[in-house]
C-alpha cells in the first residue's frame, strides 16, 4: 500500500527549468512546494571532472536511464512500433534540472510569426498547406508573452546582441553582452553578409560577464573550456535549473526536493487532481503526495504520458481526427553543410551557444509565394569545442576506414567547420503521441509510442536550407564542401535534435487543445502541464527561451489560482 | 600521471625466452602465443616503453578473440607516418575493458523483450547485448577467413584482412541475425572512442591518439586564446592529471 504523505500546496512531477520556476516562483509567494524529480540529486560538485566525452557525450552519462524507461517508435500507424533500446535522435535528460543542466544554452524567443501561424499564412498567402497540417494559432501573441520571456532572460543570464532585424520587439535590451568574437564566427559572418544577408552572435544563457540574477543567483564568466553540449558546467555559467531556480526556491524554506522518486499516476476526484503516486526509485516503495495543486512538468513525452496513463483528457486518434491528447507532436529538420578547409584552428575551443546566425531565412521573413513549404530555419556557425571521438569529418570521396581515413580524419579535425539549420516543423494529422500496447517500463506501466515521420513540407524545407548552409560554407572559402542528404524517413538512430514539442498542446479554446495559454489544464482546473508539449509546432528555433517564458506564465497563474480558484481564462 | 614501465608480455616472454618457441607452436598453445604477441605490440611503441603498467584483459578469455579484435581495430585504424595504430594505442584493451563493463551489458538501455526485426529506422532490436555481438561477430570474422583463405583472420595478409572487412562492412557477412554491416560500424565506432576516449579508460595510450589529432585533451580553460586567429598548440592533459 502507498503511505500517505502531508498534503503541500503545489506538487511538481520533474525539476527541470518548468518544475525549477514554478516550485521557485510558488515558494516565493507563499505556497508550499514538494517537487518529485526521478533522477539524482547533483550540481556543481558533481561537475568537476566532466570533460569525458566517452562517459557523457558517447554514452549519454546525464541522460535518461532507458533500461528503466523508453518510447517507443514507428514512422506510421501500419508499422509495429520498436522500442528506442539506445539513445540517438533525441537525448531525453535525467537527473536534477533535466535537460537544462546537459543543454547548449541556446536561448532564443520565438517568433511574432509563429504564435499567430494560421492566421498570417493564410492572410499572405492562402491555403498553402492542405488540410493534413494542422497548424494552429497559439492562443496568445509574441507581445502578451514578451514580459515573460525578458524575466526567463534576466533568470539566466542571456548574453546576447541585439543587432538582429528578424524577430519580435524587445522591452529591454539582452542583460549581458554577448558572448566572444572569434575568428571562426567572424569567417561565417564576412560571409553571410557578402551574400546579403544579416548575421548577429546568437543569445546564449552561458554569462560573459560575471552575473547576479534578480533572484540573487551567481553566474559566472564563461571559460570557453568547450563542454557544454551533453555536459554539466563546472564553473556555473552556463544557466541551468540547478544553478538558478531550485537554489532560489530552496532559500524560502517552502520547498522541498525528492530526487529518485518517480510519478506514476495523477491521482483524481471529482473533477480534480488530488495529488501524485510515486515510486522511490531505490526502494521501490510507493508513495501518494496530495497537494492543491498538481503540475506535470516532465518533459514532453512524460507529460503526455502520465495524462494517458491517468485517463486524463481524450487520446488523439488519427483515424478520427478526435481527441486532443498526444496530437501535433513535432520535431525540426537538422540540415548541415560540412566545409573543409586550408588553416588549421582552434575549434577545441568554445561554448555551447558560442555562435553566430541569420533569420533571413527563417519564419516568415522571406517571401514563400513561388516555395512549395512555409517557415523556415535558423542557419548558424555553433563554436561549441570538437571533441576527437565523434567528430571525423572527412571530404566526400574519402574511404570510412583504414589508412586513407585515418590520414585525412587527422588532418581535417582543426580544418573543418559545419554550418547548421534547425527547421520549423509542422504538425501533420499522422505524427502523434499514444500508449503502446506491447511494451512496459521497469514500473509497469506502458512505454509512450511516438509515431513519426517527416512530411513533404519538411523534405522541401530540408532541400531549400541545404541550398542556403551549401552557398554560406562556399562563401566562407571552404576549398570542398559536403552535405547532409535529406532523408525521405525520419530514423531514431542518428542523433538530430532534442527538440521534441507537442502533445499537450495549448490553445485560446477548449476544443482543439489540452491546456489553456496558462498551462492550465481544460478539464481540470487545478491540473497544470507545462513544457515543450505545449507548442502547436515547433520553430526554426531552439525552444528552450519559450518554455521558460511559458513556464513564467504558468506559475503566474498558478499563484493567482491558488488565492481564487477557477478557469484562468 | 602514473609512472611508465615496461611491464609487456613480451619482457615476460623475452625473460622466459618463450616467444618464438610458443608462436611456432599448434592449437591452445598457439592462441596463447599469437596473444602475446598482440600484447607485446600493444604495448611496445617503436621499441620505447608507452604503457601504464596494469593493463590486461577483462573480458575475452579466448586468445584468438583478442587478437583477431587487435587485429581487426589495426585495419580500420592502422599505424602510418602519422602515428600509432589502434594496437599501440591499447585501443584492443580499450575495448575489452568496455565490454566487461556496463557498456557490453547495454547496462542503461532498453534490452526487454519481445523482439522482432523492425525497420533500419527503428535502430537495433536483437536481444544480444554488446559482449555477445563482439564474440559472435569476432566468430564470425574468423568464419569468413577461414571460408576465404583457410586462414584465422589474424593470419592473413593486410589486404586479405581488409578484403573480409569490406565484406563486412557491405552487409554480406550477417550472423545470428545481426546485420554484419551494423557489427562493422559498432566495431568501428569502438575503435574510434578506443583511439580518443580519455587514457582513464587505457585506450589513447600516452594521449597519442590526441597528439596525432592536436586535439588538447580535458583542458579546464580556453579563455586566453578563444579570440586568437592563429592555431594554438597545447599540450594535452588527460582526467588523470586532474586527480
Amino acid at each position: 500500500m502507498a503511505k500517505v504523505l502531508k498534503k503541500v500546496d503545489v506538487v511538481t512531477a520533474g525539476v527541470g527549468f518548468a518544475g525549477g520556476i514554478v516550485a521557485a516562483e510558488c515558494a516565493k509567494a507563499g505556497l508550499s512546494v514538494v517537487g518529485l524529480e526521478r533522477g539524482e540529486k547533483r550540481g556543481l560538485a558533481d561537475f568537476q571532472e566532466i570533460h569525458d566525452e566517452w562517459r557523457y557525450a558517447v554514452n549519454y552519462g546525464l541522460m535518461q536511464d532507458l533500461s528503466k524507461e523508453t518510447v517507443t517508435f514507428r514512422n506510421d500507424r501500419s508499422m509495429k512500433a520498436l522500442p528506442m533500446r539506445r539513445l540517438g535522435s533525441f537525448l531525453l535528460g535525467d537527473g536534477l534540472g533535466g535537460s537544462g543542466v546537459h543543454w547548449n544554452g541556446m536561448e532564443f524567443r520565438f517568433f511574432p510569426y509563429d504564435f499567430e501561424i494560421k492566421t498570417m499564412t493564410e492572410k499572405r498567402y492562402g491555403n498553402k498547406l492542405s488540410k493534413d497540417y494542422l497548424i494552429r494559432d497559439w492562443g496568445l501573441t509574441y507581445d502578451e508573452l514578451e514580459p515573460y520571456y525578458d524575466r526567463f532572460e534576466k533568470i539566466t543570464a542571456v548574453s546576447g546582441s541585439d543587432s538582429n532585424p528578424m524577430e519580435g520587439k524587445r522591452a529591454n535590451p539582452y542583460p549581458l553582452p554577448p558572448l566572444a568574437d572569434t575568428p571562426i564566427l567572424q569567417k561565417f559572418g564576412s560571409a553571410a553578409k557578402s551574400l546579403k544577408c544579416h548575421p548577429y552572435i546568437l543569445p546564449a544563457a552561458i554569462a560573459s560577464e560575471p552575473y547576479v540574477n534578480p533572484d540573487g543567483e551567481r553566474l559566472n564568466p564563461c571559460q570557453y573550456c568547450g563542454y557544454c553540449e551533453r555536459f554539466g558546467c563546472e564553473y556555473n555559467s552556463k544557466a541551468s535549473p540547478v544553478n538558478t531556480v531550485i537554489p532560489t526556491a530552496l532559500k524560502t524554506g517552502r520547498y522541498e526536493l525528492r530526487c529518485n522518486c518517480n510519478v506514476v499516476e495523477v491521482l483524481k476526484k471529482g473533477g480534480k487532481a488530488t495529488g501524485l503516486r510515486y515510486i522511490d526509485t531505490l526502494t521501490m516503495e510507493e508513495y501518494i503526495q496530495p497537494a492543491e495543486i498538481v503540475v506535470l512538468s516532465s518533459f514532453v513525452m512524460n507529460n503526455a504520458k502520465l495524462l494517458m496513463v491517468s485517463g486524463i483528457g481524450e487520446q488523439y486518434n488519427p483515424a478520427t481526427g478526435r481527441g486532443t491528447l498526444g496530437k501535433n507532436y513535432c520535431y525540426q529538420i537538422t540540415p548541415a553543410t560540412t566545409g573543409f578547409f586550408d588553416k588549421e584552428m582552434n575549434v577545441f575551443a568554445g561554448a555551447g551557444a558560442l555562435g553566430i546566425g541569420i533569420d533571413d531565412y527563417n519564419a516568415d521573413y522571406f517571401d514563400h509565394s513561388n516555395l512549395d513549404f512555409i517557415h523556415g530555419a535558423l542557419i548558424s556557425l555553433l563554436q561549441t569545442g570538437k571533441r576527437p571521438i565523434e567528430s571525423n569529418a572527412v571530404p566526400a570521396g574519402t574511404p570510412g576506414w583504414g589508412a586513407k581515413f585515418k590520414e585525412a580524419s587527422l588532418y581535417n579535425f582543426n580544418r573543418s567547420l559545419s554550418v547548421s539549420a534547425q527547421g520549423a516543423s509542422m504538425p501533420h494529422k499522422e505524427n502523434y503521441l499514444s500508449l503502446d500496447d506491447t511494451y512496459k517500463d521497469a514500473y509497469g506501466l506502458p512505454l509512450l509510442r511516438m509515431t513519426y515521420n517527416f512530411t513533404d513540407q519538411d523534405r522541401a524545407l530540408f532541400r531549400f536550407i541545404t541550398s542556403k548552409t551549401e552557398a554560406i560554407v562556399r562563401a566562407m572559402g571552404a576549398k570542398s564542401v559536403s552535405s547532409k542528404p535529406d532523408s525521405r524517413n525520419y530514423n531514431i538512430v542518428p542523433y538530430q535534435t532534442t527538440h521534441n514539442t507537442g502533445g499537450t498542446i495549448m490553445g485560446a479554446e477548449p476544443g482543439g487543445s489540452v491546456v489553456n495559454t496558462y498551462a492550465q489544464h481544460w478539464d481540470m482546473d487545478n491540473l497544470f502541464v507545462i513544457g515543450a508539449g505545449n507548442f502547436p509546432h515547433n520553430s526554426g528555433r531552439n525552444p528552450t527561451g519559450t518554455v521558460g517564458a511559458l513556464s513564467y506564465r504558468c506559475a503566474e497563474g498558478i499563484i493567482k489560482y491558488g488565492s481564487k480558484g477557477g478557469s484562468l481564462v | 600521471m602514473p609512472e611508465k614501465t615496461d611491464l609487456s608480455r613480451r619482457g615476460f616472454l623475452k625473460g622466459t625466452g618463450a616467444a618464438a618457441g610458443f608462436i611456432i607452436a599448434g592449437g591452445g598453445i598457439l592462441a596463447a602465443g599469437a596473444a602475446g604477441a598482440a600484447a607485446d605490440a600493444a604495448h611496445d611503441s617503436n621499441g620505447e616503453k608507452t604503457c601504464g603498467p596494469f593493463r590486461g584483459r577483462m573480458f575475452f578469455t579466448d586468445s584468438l578473440e583478442f587478437q583477431t579484435i587487435s587485429e581487426a581495430a589495426e585495419r580500420i585504424f592502422p599505424k602510418d607516418k602519422n602515428g600509432p595504430g589502434a594496437i599501440e594505442l591499447a585501443v584492443p584493451y580499450f575495448i575489452d575493458n568496455q565490454l566487461a563493463a556496463g557498456f557490453g551489458y547495454n547496462a542503461r538501455e532498453y534490452t526487454m523483450g519481445p523482439y522482432y526485426k523492425g525497420a533500419p529506422t527503428q535502430g537495433y532490436q536483437g536481444a544480444m547485448v554488446r559482449r555477445d555481438v563482439f564474440r559472435r561477430g569476432i566468430a564470425a570474422l574468423n568464419r569468413e577467413a577461414n571460408t576465404r583463405y583457410k586462414s584465422d583472420f589474424p593470419d592473413l595478409t593486410d589486404s586479405q584482412k581488409d578484403d573480409v572487412l569490406r565484406v563486412f562492412e557491405a552487409g554480406k557477412a550477417d550472423f545470428d541475425g545481426v546485420s554484419s554491416a551494423w557489427f562493422f560500424g559498432l566495431l568501428k565506432s569502438a575503435v574510434l572512442a578506443g583511439v580518443y576516449a580519455d587514457p582513464i579508460y587505457s585506450g589513447n595510450n600516452d594521449m597519442q591518439g590526441w597528439i596525432m589529432k592536436r586535439y588538447p585533451g580535458a583542458q579546464m580553460s580556453y579563455k586566453a586564446i578563444i579570440k586568437d586567429a592563429e592555431f594554438q598548440e597545447i599540450e594535452p592533459m588527460s582526467l588523470a592529471d586532474m586527480q
